[in-house]
């Protein structure tokens, strides 16, 4: 069985790897060497070597500021989204009534596109600003709040579903234990839940993590960068470095495999940090 | 045994699924040996769509040749023929956006001098010629706009106690302009209005009548004073002329003006069309949004254009901005068999009987060429065009084809929402319009 695994393996992975080239191999390598390049479409590129890199890092077209502003949403909706995913999902794996009609109500705004629940929420956000006279762009502050509400919306019950999965795998045995050892709820939740659930919450803080930082949509349909630039996150500022003005595709180009870098690190640094606390049953 | 049998099975299942795979990167490059030509026009006005479906099945049956339309809106194009481009089967006939677009779709611009349609251009300066001299791009249709107003609620307030004016022909300058909006503000209940102006749209992405076409009259006398047709800096000499007439698009207003950037073109629209608004600034294509509204109250013959004053120099002589941004041009990089099936479609839509009455009654373009004579599309805006046209006033050209970049005027859009929100002064918008008309300009001469 085993020799016979080896010997298919070329050929049950054909279909994938055909795909994966195809859709992310070849376009990322391409995409590698028009960094490097002067261009307008892909197929007219002409190799110009570090130029775009310079200018990428040139500090007048914010893409420096736009990572600080990217970082701030990172900290505070990936504390956020998963606080209260794990708050209700723990609520929810309680015995009470309707938790299931609860889990399917809380992971319904995840189906919605982001797009839409940019617009939605902008409205809904200038409706309760109108009653001040203000609006949304008026302050970076709105854009933010407006952002971090946003994306709990969106990602908490997909989340909470995660956490779900997981606080069911604890053995109830365990607590038992704890408990007749006389451990509170408290300790109980400290010294055996969240160990034992280490893996999914790597699991929930690296989609968090990586979702929030390539943030685009949201951002995109909410304020699309106002005031000022202000709220405008790093895949939004490669979008307006890309399409805002001609000749200077290969600066956004370049911006993107700036961006794939900081991601993959960042990604990689959490990974790894929070297996180490991973523990075995 | 049984195991060979499975191998072939395996084998023949993955060919079958590489198979299909290759065969999607294939079939499009099928039909390219046809003498006949074909034609792929990608279209920037959604509005038009159907209108050109209709238009290109017409002339597939007439002639057999094919026709595809696509539309890209307006905010999108440059994307989608920035990827539609390379593509095996590119558009052959697609849109740019003046000189500065053309800085960036040389390498794909056919030489249409020699094309019929282009000789038969009424004005031959409308045409977007290269740094060589040569035509790259022919208009399709001129458009206009200014700020566009109810008659009905102006004959109205002329007919109020102590009104400061007694007719449209009275006011032909800001000062009488302002005097007028001011009075009717504060007889606005009288009248029935919510304001004189309708809102002005300041939501990101719908600020482009402000950064856009308003922004075009500084330019323009800027350009005028120092007898030039482009500038890689500016110093915005006419910044207070534009924030006259901005400032009284917010006073003089339907809202308050620190609610402005939460609306849009389509808000403002709607408030004119069912008269809770006297004027809006706006061109001949917001016929349709002001017919389409529900509710509407105006009537056909009370839309009239108003020239945009701000106490421009000489400008009780000045006209409505007349012109266009959007030029056809012919993909270079297509079969000769594509380019001349191109041209011949746009030949005949422009010249033939009935490619010209879809283009006047369903298209509704006041095209720019000779075989046109006096056809004109039917409706309200459009004949005031044509009435601005073929009086003595100047018409304003449109000079922002020559703004640097999207980039900019985002920027300029962004910096007048943060000034109708009053965090910004309109020293500091005016220095930063000035620092990024400069630095745009940089980025994109390279």
């Amino acid at each position: 069985m085993e020799r016979s695994l080896k010997k298919y393996f070329p050929l049950f992975v054909l279909p994938t790897s055909v795909a994966f080239v195809i859709a992310f191999l070849a376009p990322f390598v391409i995409g590698l060497y028009l960094s490097f390049a002067d261009f307008t479409t892909i197929v007219d590129a002409e190799f110009i070597g570090l130029e775009n890199y310079q200018k990428a890092l040139g500090e007048k077209d914010g893409f420096i500021a736009s990572f600080g502003f990217t970082i701030l949403v990172v900290v505070a909706s990936v504390i956020t989204v998963n606080l209260f995913a794990f708050a209700i999902a723990k609520l929810l794996t309680q015995k009470l009534a309707g938790t299931n009609a609860f889990r399917t109500i809380f992971f319904m705004p995840n189906l919605i596109g982001g797009i839409v629940l940019g617009y939605t929420w902008q409205s809904i956000i200038n409706a309760i600003l109108a009653q001040y006279g203000t609006t949304i762009v008026s302050k970076w502050e709105y854009g933010f709040v407006g952002l971090i509400v946003l994306i709990n919306w969106q990602q908490v019950g997909y989340m909470m579903v995660i956490y779900i999965a997981g606080l069911q795998n604890v053995p109830p045995e365990l607590t038992e234990a704890a408990a007749i050892d006389g451990a509170g709820r408290w300790q109980v939740l400290r010294n055996v839940t969240i160990p034992m659930i280490m893996p999914t919450i790597t699991i929930c803080l690296f989609l968090t993590l990586s979702g929030s930082f390539k943030l685009f949509d949201q951002n995109l349909a909410l304020t699309n960068g106002a005031p000022l630039r202000k709220t405008e996150m790093v895949a939004l500022n490669i979008f307006n470095t890309m399409f805002g003005r001609v000749g200077t595709e290969g600066v956004g180009q370049a911006k993107a495999v700036i961006f794939v870098i900081v991601v993959v690190v960042i990604a990689l640094l959490q990974l790894n940090m929070t297996r180490s606390r991973e523990v075995e049953a | 045994m049984q195991n060979a049998k499975r191998v072939v099975a395996l084998l023949a299942a993955a060919t079958l699924a590489t198979g299909s795979l290759v065969a999607c990167g294939n079939d499009s490059g099928s039909s390219e040996g046809d003498a006949k030509g074909k034609v792929y026009f990608l279209n920037w006005k959604p509005e038009s769509e159907e209108t050109y479906k209709a238009i290109a099945k017409e002339y597939t049956e007439a002639t057999g040749v094919e026709v595809k339309v696509q539309t890209a809106a307006s905010g999108t194009y440059e994307q989608t023929l920035k990827s539609e481009v390379t593509k095996s089967s590119a558009p052959t006939l697609f849109q740019i956006n003046g000189p500065v677009g053309l800085k960036s779709w040389q390498a794909y611009a056919a030489d249409l001098s020699d094309a019929a349609f282009t000789k038969d251009l009424t004005d031959p300066g409308l045409a977007l010629k290269g740094e060589d001299g040569k035509v790259y791009g022919v208009p399709l249709a001129v458009e206009g706009y200014g700020i566009i107003y109810n008659n009905a609620i102006m004959e109205k307030y002329f007919a109020t106690a102590g009104a400061k004016a007694t007719s449209m022909d009275e006011i032909n300058g800001f000062d009488k302009l302002k005097e007028v909006a001011d009075d009717m503000q504060a007889k606005k209940a009288e009248l029935g209005i919510d304001g004189v102006f309708a809102s002005t749209s300041l939501a990101t992405g719908e600020g482009w009548r402000w950064q856009t076409h308003l922004m075009n009259l500084p330019v323009h006398f800027e350009y005028a004073d120092d007898n030039v047709t482009d500038k890689d800096v500016i110093t915005f000499k006419y910044n207070n002329e534009y924030k006259n007439l901005f400032d009284l698009y917010l006073t003089d207003s339907t809202v308050e003006k620190t609610l402005t950037p939460s609306k849009t073109v389509t808000d403002s629209m709607a408030e004119f069309a069912t008269g809770k608004a006297a004027m809006v600034q706006n061109g001949n294509w917001a016929w349709s949004q002001i017919k389409d509204v529900e509710g509407n109250t105006v009537q056909e013959a009370d839309i009239k254009f108003l020239p945009m004053y701000g106490g421009f120099p000489g400008e009780d002589k000045m006209g409505i901005a007349v012109g266009t941004e959007a030029f056809m041009a012919v993909n270079a990089k297509a079969s000769e068999a594509d380019q001349k099936a191109t041209i011949d479609f746009v030949n005949w839509l422009f010249s033939d009987e009935k490619g010209k009455q879809h283009v006047t009654e369903e298209l509704g373009f006041i095209a720019p060429f000779k075989s046109f004579g006096e056809a004109a599309p039917s409706d309200p805006l459009a004949k005031e065009i044509a009435r601005y046209l073929s009086s003595d006033l100047t018409p304003v050209p449109w000079d922002f084809t020559t703004f640097p970049s999207q980039a900019f005027k985002d920027n300029l859009e962004q910096l007048l929402a943060q000034y109708a929100s009053g965090n910004v002064s309109w020293d500091e918008l005016v220095k930063s319009v000035n620092e990024t008309w400069a630095s745009e300009k940089a980025a994109v001469n390279g």
